[in-house]
């Protein structure tokens, strides 16, 4: 199946209160492609989300959706109020009319159908996106929009997070965005990587961009080497006694 | 007996009915003191509508959607906290419709029963207004229920899933609105709040989906309106105050509960 162009964007401006957030920033996602957006804290990501959402207008460029392409969106976040009572099948139903039948396929397809009847609040951070990743297939997506997507998640999770995705784009042949702050994490699971810090560092396949020069500035050597297989990071250090003391600010 | 108690329970239970659900959306979203500030601004509806020679409540319907705009405009400049806002308008539209009460020497406007209700003097034209304000909103909110649910849950999301957020958020608002002005009689602006989020809470630890709270939330008004009503003969308390107090003594009897009772 030849791979169609789901979405473009294409020199996309915006600024708050004349300060640019984001700077002629151009991609496109295509079907069955896996694209990942990382950058730092206040790069632009969320926003440039929310652009492609039609969230937010852009102040120059423009998007481009196929006509009649259906989004599902994964957003970051979400904290349902404990007074509103709503269980896992009630909340993946919000946004699509489904048999119940669907909703129990959906949940099994991303591994949360043991929540089924669980009030939304009383799951774990990896359930919850989960839940929300079935609430996205429900709506039968050509294009799924992840944002964060294993935010609050555990290390063990994470992985599974991101073979539940890979195996999603296989199986499903659906364009994804994703959005990560860091690449190590999306590295495997990843086609085309975009590196945003205001504008477009660095663009291609993960491997490259590990190695990109931009790259390395952005996040530092130190960035870097958690490409590695193993980190680890010290939040303490020990005095003469080998009693743990509170380190330094590095960051100032 | 007189017939002003089957008045007063029947415009209470209307009054209650809508307040139920309408009240679940205004706990689930932490609106309590958006739906205040809507409340403290009636007083101000009732005296523009007397002063223009329309129906009170037609003025109050209209001052509450216009204060509601302004908050939606103020919000969107970003200088100042949501809470501050609302702390502003509510304070300020009640005094405008203090001072502007001074003004209408010829029309008398019985101030208390305003600020603190009076159920007991329910006419049959109140009843009239009554009923068909709240089920006019009750269907409305019947007809919204999706939509207003989803938002509620997650804006962005409910928005990249087609509802149409901002038109559907405005329709709650005109709801709460319709609402507080019928409900004006009742309890009075003062205390309408807490016939829409009392109940509301009341009902959250027994119910299990968002549609059987409301329900709950429904049925805990109406015992509330009869309790508040039973009192106030009793012992010859005000009707409104009473109404919320034993709304009130519902709610601690339902947080005190057996724990298997609850979800």
């Amino acid at each position: 199946m030849p791979a169609k162009t789901l979405l473009t964007v294409e020199n996309i401006d915006f600024a708050i209160r004349g300060n640019p957030i984001l700077q002629n920033i151009t991609f496109r996602v295509a079907s069955g492609e896996i694209v990942a957006l990382i950058g730092p804290n206040g790069a632009g990501k969320s926003t440039l989300v929310r652009i492609v959402l039609g969230l937010l207008r852009p102040h120059g460029g423009r998007v481009w959706l196929q006509p009649g392409l259906r989004i599902g969106y994964m957003p970051q976040r979400l904290t349902v109020d404990d007074t509103l009572p709503l269980t896992v099948q009630r909340f993946v139903t919000l946004g699509t009319r489904v048999p119940r039948e669907r909703v129990r396929a959906a949940l099994a397809e991303v591994g949360a159908i043991r929540v089924l009847d669980s009030p939304i609040q009383a799951i774990s951070g990896g359930e919850l996106q989960r839940a929300l990743l079935a609430r996205a297939l429900l709506r039968e997506p050509d294009l799924l929009v992840l944002d964060e997507p294993i935010q609050g998640v555990d290390v063990n999770g994470q992985y599974e997070l991101y073979e539940l995705i890979g195996n999603l784009r296989r199986n499903r042949g659906c364009g994804i965005l994703m959005v990560s702050h860091e690449l190590h994490l999306v590295m495997a699971a990843t086609d085309h990587v975009v590196c945003l810090n205001r504008h477009i560092c660095c663009s291609g396949h993960p491997e490259h961009v590990a190695r990109d020069p931009a790259y390395l500035e952005l996040f530092g050597i130190e960035g870097a080497r958690t490409l590695a297989i193993y980190h680890h990071h010290h939040n303490h250090r020990h005095d003469l006694h080998g009693a743990v003391v509170a380190e330094r600010n590095r960051d100032g | 007996m007189d017939d002003f108690l089957p008045r007063a329970l029947l415009g209470g239970f209307g009054v209650a009915l809508t307040a139920g659900p309408l009240g679940t959306f205004i706990v689930w979203r932490r609106m309590a003191y958006f739906g205040d500030t809507l409340a403290h601004s009636g007083l101000l509806g009732v005296v523009l509508g007397t002063a223009l020679g329309v129906d009170p409540e037609l003025g109050v319907v209209a001052t509450c959607l216009a204060v509601a705009l302004a908050l939606v405009l103020l919000q969107r400049q970003r200088r100042l906290a949501t809470d501050t806002l609302l702390g502003i308008l509510a304070h300020t539209t009640l005094s405008l419709g203090l001072v502007a009460l001074a003004f209408l020497e010829t029309v008398r406007v019985d101030l208390v029963s305003y600020l603190f209700g009076d159920i007991l003097s329910i006419n049959a034209t109140d009843l009239c207004w009554i009923w068909g304000g709240n089920l006019l909103a009750l269907g409305v909110l019947a007809w919204l229920w999706r939509p207003l649910l989803a938002a509620t849950v997650h804006e962005d999301l409910a928005h990249v899933e087609g509802v149409p957020v901002f038109p559907v958020r405005l329709a709650f608002m005109l709801l709460i609105a319709i609402v507080i002005a019928v409900a004006m009689k009742v309890v009075g602006i003062l205390l309408i709040t807490s016939l829409l989020i009392i109940p509301a809470a009341a009902a959250r630890r027994f119910a299990r989906s968002p549609e059987g709270m409301a329900i709950l939330a429904s049925a805990f008004g109406c015992a509330a309106i009869g309790l508040g009503l039973w009192a106030s003969l009793r012992w010859d308390t005000p009707a409104g105050p009473s109404v919320v107090v034993a709304a009130t003594i519902l709610f601690a009897l339902g947080s005190a509960a057996p724990s298997h009772w609850q979800r």
